[in-house]
């Protein structure tokens, strides 16, 4: 029972289990210390009192009604596409192409708005819109799904490519049917007239898009949770051979899980053109196919998670604007604090698996 | 030395032998190795409680306990893979402390690891000298001589020069040992040794042992392999559940007693070999030819009946085509050539070749499959004991949801049954123990009443009720009239168990044997070489 001599100053157990209370106390205490660091870091290096720049990040988010549901229905876009990409990673399909699926569903839908606006009664366009964004989207995932599927190819780099063709051919139909003449941009689609515009529900423009997403989360953990498809998920991403073993057909199950992803990005395309922006851009998904991806990840795909986690990053995104804006700087600093607050949350989760010891406290037993 | 003797009394073995033997033999000589009071946890798991173990010099101490009672845990803390949460080391009488590798081999202490590690493209003199820092330039040449020097002097036979993917396993074990002794090692510990050998290996590689000890080197063999014990040690201590139970001179030593020790409680050690029901063909393959994805060839030409009420042995060394023969049978695994017919009750044949796991359970035929890979294709590790269930049965009942019932029922079943020690059927399986995730997979797959079961090393690592539990159910399977298949790595089971045995090697049939007449040596040199004979 005597000490040893030189013993490492600490080795790391990893931890059976752990209470909720204590993983919950593990979580809160690295957001604050995320928060003592970011106020450090302000007060040192811009001379701007911490508390100050925290009260900006919250009315960045809450500070007036309008701004409340200019979060909202960021929130809901950036859910519906982590809805999209939940099945897939859990599927252990790394569909880094959320982007440019949506892109592409914005795509599909901006273009039958333009080209047949006019033709066909307002409801028929809506659908014909519906149809045409949910099948680009699906046609951007099942073009890396039916690869991989049959020759085995690399998911991860196929789906990033494919963003970038989705962004590229954007751009160029950006240009054919650009309007007004000249501007090289689509400004506001049938401003005007406002054919293949969804309605607004109560006044609010917002509300429609928060609402599909809410549905979507719920449709979504049935799906995952309760039916036979998403059991056939867990098991592909689990284990391939014991898939095999039990006679699912992983090929079929890659591709249609793809596709539903796909056609899920793409109704989010839809979402964006016919009820919140009404325009085409190539920014226009600005990169919640890969904000989406940490969304899916940190709520360890579950959906209703996933609505906490892509607040906490709708939260932290929006805040840091707000702070660039009203304090002057670029938006780098901004980025600065969220990548530090997220590195605090992401990495307690070393904490949550893992004990360590000390040398001093090494006899002495945590329960 | 106070301390122990309370658990030596405690202890319902001949404790005055064990003290007396104590008192004569181990005074005189200090140990080169001692643990005091070793206590490791993992978690709430303690995988060693306040153990004690000495090694003298020029000795072989075996050991010996079941999977999980904390032997290779131990053995990892006085290699600096762990480091211990309590308890002091001593090496040649002075406490030591051991962090890392580094320490261990500082102090003249190799492991050689159940799990080999080496470069498979380098040769076997570069792994042996990767990682020292020699003075001087890389002398290869110099080094080859050296390990030709060791391989003479303890009886090693392996070219210096050869690369490690062209060698055998036993090969390969070899230049493990060699990778020790040349960085100057006095205690050597071999983690399970034998698991992998033919018995000729294994005698090949218990000879080299004796020589090492002739030459003053302290060996520690990891092993639950009674008979081993029995024949290469001197000494065995004993650890049951993480806890030490007593050592004793092995000569003193009967292997009944040291199963009851190891166990806990008294064990019966035959296993029942009741004789066959009404054997008529079931399973019959047909010059099966099958090819790896990459083109080598795994199974040539083999052709054999499977009866039902019988059990089919399979033996064979490790990745002889033992896992391509079940795959292929159980419709996982495409053929180049041959077939494999499944025999009705009628007589009529129907081919399986071909079929994957679905189409061959529509075609009426109820076959089992326990594969060796227990957690990576028979289970899924992260899934509960219910979800694992619905793996079998989550395509039964209409529409687009699962039925969660049946399968939570037909769990909490396998759960009383075979006495799984489990918290609840809801716990992950990977949370299991070897032999309870075993028990829910073999569970699982004789619940739908197979008339066909396939199983493969389906006692490996479990500890030994585990295994009589298992035998008994297959028994009982083949009572039930089931053709069963046993792929097995211990011939003395093989022996035991078996009808039939059908020795594979090098993807050949290398002969059927009765499995009531055959003898040890006869499947031994069959495995090595097709249609057995005098090897070398």
């Amino acid at each position: 029972m005597t000490n040893t001599v030189k013993t490492p100053l600490v080795h790391i157990t990893r931890r059976k289990n752990i209470v909720w209370y204590r993983a919950w106390a593990i979580r809160v205490i690295a957001v604050i210390l995320a928060l003592i660091l970011c106020g450090i870091i302000t007060t040192f290096v811009v001379h701007i009192n911490a508390i100050e720049v925290y009260k900006t990040m919250i009315a960045g988010n809450f500070g007036t009604a309008r701004k409340v549901w200019f979060m909202g229905q960021d929130l809901a876009t950036l859910l519906i596409i982590s809805l999209a990409l939940a099945p897939a990673f859990r599927m252990r399909f790394w569909n880094l192409g959320g982007d440019g699926q949506a892109l592409m569903g914005c795509f599909g839908a901006a273009a039958v708005m333009i080209l047949f606006s006019g033709s066909m009664p307002n409801w028929l366009l809506l659908i014909v819109m519906f149809v045409a964004a949910i099948v680009a989207g699906m046609l951007w995932a099942f073009i890396p799904a039916f690869f991989k599927a049959k020759w085995n190819t690399n998911e991860t780099l196929f789906t990033l490519m494919m963003n970038y063709i989705a962004t590229q051919l954007i751009a160029f139909f950006v240009v054919v049917w650009e309007n007004p003449k000249g501007s090289s941009k689509i400004g506001i689609i049938n401003q005007r007239t406002q054919l293949g515009w969804l309605p607004d529900i109560g006044g609010n423009k917002y509300i429609l898009i928060i609402i599909v997403a809410i549905v979507l989360a719920v449709g979504m953990f049935i799906y995952m949770r309760y039916s036979k498809h998403g059991y056939e998920i867990a098991v592909v991403g689990e284990s391939e051979p014991t898939a095999r073993y039990v006679g699912i057909k992983v090929r079929k199950v890659i591709i249609r899980t793809m596709l539903l992803s796909g056609a899920i990005c793409g109704l989010a395309g839809f979402m964006m053109v016919a009820s919140t922006n009404h325009t085409l851009t190539t920014t226009l998904v600005g990169g919640r196919g890969f904000t989406g991806v940490m969304v899916a990840w940190l709520a360890k795909f579950n959906p209703f998670f996933m609505i906490i986690t892509s607040f906490i990053l709708v939260f932290l995104g929006r805040g840091a604007s707000e702070i660039s804006t009203m304090f002057g700087f670029n938006d780098s600093f901004g980025s600065i604090l969220t990548g530090i607050i997220l590195f605090f949350i992401i990495g307690c989760e070393f904490f949550l698996n893992y004990e360590l010891h000390f040398r001093k406290s090494a006899k002495k037993e945590v329960a | 030395m106070h301390q122990r003797k309370d658990q030596i009394l405690d202890f319902s073995f001949d404790a005055v032998t064990v003290l007396w033997q104590k008192g004569t033999n181990v005074e005189n000589k200090t140990p080169i190795l001692q643990l005091r009071g070793i206590t490791k946890r993992f978690g709430d798991i303690i995988a060693n409680e306040k153990v004690n173990l000495d090694v003298y010099e020029g000795e072989i101490l075996a050991l010996l306990g079941e999977n999980g009672s904390g032997k290779t845990t131990l053995m990892n803390m006085i290699s600096g893979i762990y480091y211990p949460d309590e308890g002091e080391i001593f090496v040649k009488g002075q406490p030591v402390s051991i962090a890392k590798p580094e320490d261990a081999f500082h102090l003249g202490i190799g492991m050689i690891h159940q799990h080999f590690k080496l470069v498979d493209v380098l040769t076997a003199t570069e792994n042996i000298i990767l990682g020292l820092k020699e003075p001087g330039g890389l002398d290869l040449k110099k080094a080859a001589d050296r390990i030709k020097e060791i391989c003479d002097t303890y009886g090693f036979e392996i070219d210096p020069n050869q690369k490690i993917y062209n060698m055998s396993v036993s090969q390969k074990q070899t230049v493990e040992i060699v990778k020790v002794l040349y960085r100057g090692a006095d205690i050597l510990i071999l983690d399970e040794p034998t698991a992998v050998l033919t018995p000729q290996e294994a005698e090949k590689l218990f000879n080299v042992l004796r020589n090492m000890k002739k030459d003053g080197k302290s060996v520690i063999i990891i092993t639950h392999k009674l008979n081993e014990v029995m024949e290469i040690s001197d000494r065995v201590t004993i650890l049951r559940k993480g806890q030490y139970i007593c050592d004793l001179e092995t000569k003193t030593a009967s292997v009944q007693a040291l199963t009851d020790a190891m166990v806990g409680h008294a064990v019966e050690l035959n296993i029942d070999r009741p004789q066959p029901v009404d054997p008529k063909p079931r399973i019959m393959v047909d010059h099966l030819t099958v090819r790896s994805q990459d083109g080598v060839l795994k199974l040539k030409d083999v052709s054999f009946t499977a009866n039902s009420g019988e059990i089919l042995g399979i033996a064979g060394i490790a990745g002889n085509g033992q896992k391509e023969l079940l795959e292929a049978i159980a419709g996982l695994q495409p053929a180049e050539n041959g077939d494999i017919y499944y025999i009705e009750e009628d007589g009529s044949k129907e081919e399986l070749l071909g079929m994957d796991p679905l189409k061959i359970a529509a075609m009426g035929v109820s076959l089992s499959f326990v594969p060796e890979d227990r957690l990576g294709m028979g289970l899924v590790g992260n899934m509960d004991l219910t979800e694992n269930m619905m793996l079998r049965s989550f395509r039964n009942g209409k529409g687009v949801f699962t039925d969660r019932k049946s399968p939570h029922d037909l769990a909490e079943h396998v759960v009383e049954e075979l006495e799984v020690n489990t918290p609840s059927v809801t716990t992950p399986v990977r949370k299991l123990s070897g032999g309870n995730v075993q028990k829910v997979l073999v569970g699982r797959e004789i619940a739908s009443a197979p008339t066909v079961l396939l199983t493969a090393y389906a006692v490996r690592g479990l500890d030994i009720n585990s295994s009589y539990l298992i035998y008994d159910l297959i028994n009982k399977q083949k009572k039930n009239g089931v053709a069963v298949v046993y792929v097995g790595e211990d011939l003395d089971v093989l022996l035991e168990l078996c009808d039939r045995i059908l020795v594979l090697c090098d993807g050949q049939v290398s002969g059927i044997l009765d499995g009531r007449t055959a003898q040890k040596n006869e499947v031994g040199l069959m495995m090595t070489k097709v249609g057995g004979g005098e090897a070398e």
